[in-house]
């Protein structure tokens, strides 16, 4: 009997614990926010997926557009640019962070399920070739000599491989991994081919594990997004790179009127037009062109210019599915800069 | 003279063995005190009841972790609620109820097995089964059920392992005074078990608590400015904020992370500490 006792004394501890749950969903619901300011009217769901790259600057986004609208619930999630395209061609999310150009085997996808998308740049990336504060050596780098250096069949052992005169000591690269939209950019633009790069240098998904590395290396060569350049400046040096027309370094300036090439490259958001009839989906990305400017300033990337933003409220008004960008470009590009 | 010669190395060696022994246990544990110790003095200037009230934000000042919190609470009191019972209740079946035949062997085989698959595994299979072929979208109930299932196949053995263990003579006294198989088991064998099986219920959820690659798998978001307020709700977790924050370019989000991990250690701790206590207090009866 008295075990019978316990037992039944261990049963109801059993069923406390599952009321504990209960509780938590008592008091998450009384956390509800009052409707404060213009658009709090609004509710629903607003679902974003996609690149790393570009979370800093959606979250931002969703960060204020909370303040405007409380009762739109929008989340971010980070699955990676082509991660997040899987998602939006099977029309799972409204919105996928890009930090690259949607590809033909993904706009195949989106069209066999019927799924349409507006391209939308929200700012530029200005891809940034840094070296140890200690190197007084390099003044600037041309195309032709990161493409001795990076490309796959390279002979670049030293910094004197690189040019004449620099020392002869072994130069130590620091680069983002494979899977990353940056990899694909950079060797798209030095070596002429997506994924094509010499494979003896540290990888790393993380930025930060480069930066430390460039920092603590005195003949270290390595390549990541502006924003981790700015962040750290007091610990790396960056190198001015000779596109054609003189070296320039990057800086929001050059990055935003163009000059800083060819490695400054536009990210963007991909929009379900479905999702757009949806009020909440149509206000927060009315909400993200408009503020997109300001905020990716403050997050670390550089505005694009202004005339964009409008010419992306106009294909959003219009619904001008289609990219301007990638592969069958059907719609005309938005602005010069990248050509 | 050769025999004593023979004896002192013994203890040499067994002296030798001891100090060794002690050596590595220090090892291990000046690694942890080191981890613990550079976290808290990064961590612990965030660590204030704002940091735990606030939703994630780009500024480090204002960023917090309530959302990530919740949504571990969340996860874990569903993940328990659904694998202990299913857990406990297959080991009393596989220990006491079923005949030793090949298709046990099997599936005591499988389960051992299934403990050492990968945890991303585990997700791409609640991917596909909750949250496409189920319809339950990227909900706490998706995470909780795919991390039940990860968890399952380490509570079944301990609770296999501590059913096995209650002596023979403690059935066989209750058979004999007349008691059925499901009163044997409830008064008797599930109460002389309890440590055992809480001890694996205390592995199986510190497990689950730190686990990230099966959520990022299922679709749980590093971007919620909301707590989760039913079980259909979308979540994040503190390894997913923890993780987003150390990957940020600003020394601040670097600090945040720790004291991120501050927190999930204390929520760990807390929870260990229940279970310790039920566990004392299961023996303390006996």
């Amino acid at each position: 009997m008295r075990s019978v006792l316990n037992w039944s004394s261990k049963m109801n501890k059993y069923l406390a614990a599952l009321l504990c749950v209960f509780a938590l969903y008592g008091c998450s619901e009384s956390v509800e926010q009052p409707p404060v300011g213009e658009g709090s009217e609004l509710s629903g769901k607003v679902r974003l997926d996609g690149s790393s790259t570009v979370f800093p600057i959606s979250e931002a986004v969703a960060e204020e557009f909370n303040a405007v609208a409380p009762r739109v619930r929008v989340t971010v999630g980070v699955s990676g640019t082509g991660g997040g395209f899987k998602k939006f061609v099977a029309g799972e999310i409204d919105i996928n962070d890009a930090s690259r150009i949607i590809k033909g085997s993904e706009q195949e996808k989106a069209a066999a399920n019927g799924v349409e998308f507006i391209e939308l740049p929200v700012a530029f990336d200005g891809l940034s070739l840094v070296v140890n504060l200690q190197n007084d050596w390099v003044d600037q780098l041309s195309i032709a000599e990161l493409n001795a250096i990076w490309n796959p069949d390279s002979t670049v052992k030293t910094w004197a491989d690189v040019r004449q005169g620099w020392p002869d000591e072994e130069i130590k690269l620091y680069g983002p991994g494979t899977d990353s939209g940056t990899f694909d950019y950079f060797t798209k633009v030095i070596n002429g081919k997506e994924q094509a790069s010499r494979a003896d240098f540290t990888a790393s998904e993380d930025d930060n594990v480069l930066v430390q590395g460039i920092a603590g290396d005195k003949y270290s060569l390595g390549y990541f997004g502006f924003a981790y350049y700015i962040e750290n400046q007091d610990k790396l040096k960056v190198v001015p790179v000779d596109g054609g027309d003189g070296a320039v370094k990057p800086t929001l300036a050059t990055i935003n009127d163009g000059s800083y090439k060819p490695l400054s490259r536009p990210i963007f958001i991909y929009v379900n037009p479905a999702s757009l009839d949806d009020p909440a989906v149509a206000a927060f990305v009315d909400f993200y062109l408009e503020q997109a400017a300001a905020l990716s300033e403050e997050v670390g990337y550089v505005a694009l210019p202004a005339d964009v933003y409008q010419s992306g409220r106009q294909r959003v008004a219009e619904r001008t599915t289609g990219t301007a960008y990638g592969e069958g470009a059907s719609v005309s590009p938005l602005t010069g800069n990248d050509g | 003279m050769a025999a004593q010669s023979n004896l002192a190395w013994r203890h040499k060696k067994a002296a030798f063995f001891k100090n060794f022994c002690i050596g590595v246990t220090g090892f291990a544990v000046l690694i942890l005190c080191l981890l613990i110790y550079q976290v808290s003095v990064l961590g612990l200037p965030w660590l204030d009841a704002q940091f735990l009230s606030s939703f994630p934000s780009r500024f480090p000042e204002k960023a917090g972790i309530k959302s990530a919190l919740m949504g571990t609470l969340w996860l874990v009191s569903m993940t328990a609620a659904i694998a202990i019972p299913i857990g406990v209740l297959a080991a009393v079946y596989l220990e006491e109820y079923a005949k030793p035949t090949r298709l046990t062997e099997f599936i005591n085989i499988n389960i051992a097995n299934l403990a050492g698959v990968p945890s991303i595994v585990y997700g791409i299979l609640g991917l596909a089964i909750f949250v496409r072929f189920f319809q339950l979208e990227r909900s706490v109930l998706s995470g909780a059920m795919t991390m039940s299932l990860l968890i399952l196949p380490v509570i079944i053995i301990a609770s296999k392992e501590s059913i096995r263990a209650v002596p023979g003579s403690l059935r066989q006294a209750a058979f004999a005074v007349g008691a059925t198989r499901w009163q044997v088991i409830r008064a008797h064998v599930l109460p002389s078990a309890l440590p055992g099986i809480l001890t694996g219920v205390i592995l199986a959820i510190s497990r689950a608590i730190g686990e990230t690659a099966p959520l990022i798998m299922i679709g749980a978001l590093t971007y919620v400015a909301f707590v989760p307020e039913g079980p259909m709700d979308e979540f994040t977790a503190l390894p997913i904020q923890i993780f987003n924050w150390t990957s940020r370019p600003q020394q601040e989000f670097h600090e945040l992370a720790s004291a991120g991990i501050v927190v999930l250690l204390l929520v760990l701790l807390m929870m260990n500490a229940v279970a310790v206590y039920i566990r004392y207090r299961g023996t303390r009866i006996k």
